[in-house]
């Protein structure tokens, strides 16, 4: 089956005023298609359902990297090659560097935009993990306004999210408040290049007289979209590194943990491999120097 | 073999390997399609048809995309280099020489797509290692040569740049 251009309607207004007047003058209407790494996979499929695409590929004000002393903002249609390429970003985020490194290959990367990552929700989206570890905040714009959640709300449910059908995600802001922290980040798939992952951690920690004083542990392919796992912090927060805080961040990730089967892995395996993921970050924090 | 085109049609224009081109095309047919049957650059081929096998690569702004995923319209304005731009009067360029001479090519359905990924590559880092050799070409499927010889002809096509370029060899890290 192939994607059949006769049956999509697709149009490029060219600027962002324009599209969202569209978004708002019929709300779900039209479907935002950036690089269309996700989309165009879907149409060459055959199972593309949105008939009408408003294109988003080229709009300036969509695709900036701004940073500021305490933050830094990304602009929905960045591409993760921009984020990669990103001097600023690679210094001061630099689980969300690797994380677009590892994002498909360099022509997914070149195309690939950390707002469609995210409006796409696939459980297992790459740059989510390190956004949440991150605090990562989410602005919408739409003709009424604009608006701010913090991403850890913005997921709702499988492929499910927080906008309103006039809604357009305009940009990402990640507060620059790290750097002391202890970061890390893996990702378990099967090939390097395009996999998707079978199960991704990304864990920020503060250690303070040999105590976590601060923790943010965050999964992709855990549940049935990116979370934070906010029991298995619990665990851990003001313990001392040892096997026992170990064993109890386990078993709160075993409890914790809602991952889902299907063609990639099994709940028992991305379970097992999420525990392992925690327990590799709980020995890195072991080890001198700042691992990642 | 013509089509029946609706009235609706808009009229794309880019640029490809150097040419302005105006194709009058329904803006979701694939940039892939429009290279082959409007254009007859047929050296850009289809293998998977979902961005995984990077077979359909080309150059778009100076970046690779793989083109089974680009609709035609936001080709508009777009500088595209495919593969046909590589040799000049039938005379081979260094990295198609380079694949000829270490047997980088064998069924020849990837090469097109690992040629512009190694065009890629070699613009944005002349003499990379063999990590990023393999970075590089990672969205690029070969069924055939086990790819050691794909990475052998990229690091005979980047030490001939060395040699171009009159660098000492110590600099290719």
């Amino acid at each position: 089956m192939r994607g059949n251009p006769q049956v999509h309607e697709m149009i490029a207004p060219g600027t962002l005023a324009a599209v969202l007047e569209l978004l708002s003058s019929k709300p779900g209407e039209w479907t935002p298609i950036a690089g269309g790494t996700e989309l165009m996979v879907a149409y060459a499929a055959g199972r593309l359902s949105p008939s009408k695409l408003i294109n988003l590929w080229g709009i300036p004000d969509l695709r900036f990297i701004e940073t500021n002393p305490a933050s830094i903002s990304i602009g929905a249609a960045t591409t993760f090659r921009d984020l990669r390429a990103h001097q600023a970003i690679a210094a001061q985020l630099p689980l969300l560097a690797k994380a677009s490194s590892w994002i498909g290959s360099v022509a997914n990367q070149s195309r690939a935009s950390l707002g469609g990552n995210l409006v796409n929700g696939s459980p297992a989206a790459d740059s989510s993990p390190a956004l949440l570890v991150y605090d990562a905040e989410i602005e919408l714009i739409s003709v009424r306004g604009r608006r701010r959640i913090p991403y850890a709300e913005f997921h709702t449910g499988y492929k499910r999210n927080a906008m309103a059908p006039d809604e357009l995600l305009f940009a990402v802001h990640l507060p620059l408040r790290f750097a002391k922290h202890r970061q890390y980040l893996r990702k378990v798939g099967t090939r390097r290049a395009m996999a998707i992952s079978k199960v991704a951690l990304a864990a920020t920690a503060l250690i303070e007289d040999g105590l976590i004083s601060e923790i943010r542990l965050a999964a992709a392919s855990l549940a049935p979209f990116p979370a934070r796992l906010y029991q298995t912090e619990s665990a851990l927060l003001g313990q001392p590194i040892n096997a026992a805080a170990t064993q109890s961040a386990r078993t709160a990730l075993m409890a914790e943990a809602k991952p889902i089967d299907d063609i990639r892995s099994n709940a028992v395996y991305r379970t097992r491999v999420g525990a392992n993921l925690v327990e590799e970050f709980l020995l890195t924090l072991l080890s001198e120097g700042k691992p990642q | 073999m013509t089509a029946t085109v609706p009235a609706s049609t808009p009229t794309i224009r880019f640029t490809v390997n150097g040419e302005a081109v105006a194709v009058r095309t329904l803006p979701m047919k694939r940039l892939l399609d429009v290279l082959r049957e409007d254009l007859h650059l047929t050296g850009t081929k289809e293998g998977c048809g979902e961005g995984e096998c990077g077979s359909c690569s080309v150059r778009m702004n100076g970046e690779l995309v793989n083109s089974c995923l680009v609709p035609a319209l936001q080709a508009e304005g777009a500088v595209i280099q495919t593969v046909e731009d590589l040799a000049t009067n039938g005379v081979l360029n260094s990295l198609q020489q380079a694949f000829l001479n270490c047997g980088g090519a064998q069924c020849g359905i990837c090469t097109p797509g690992m040629l512009m990924a190694a065009t890629q590559l070699l613009e944005v880092n002349p003499h990379p290692t063999l990590a990023e050799i393999r970075e590089g070409l990672a969205g690029n499927l070969c069924r055939c040569t086990g790819f050691m010889r794909i990475f052998e002809s990229v690091i005979e096509a980047a030490a001939k740049n060395i040699e171009d370029t009159a660098e000492p060899a110590s600099h290719a890290r």
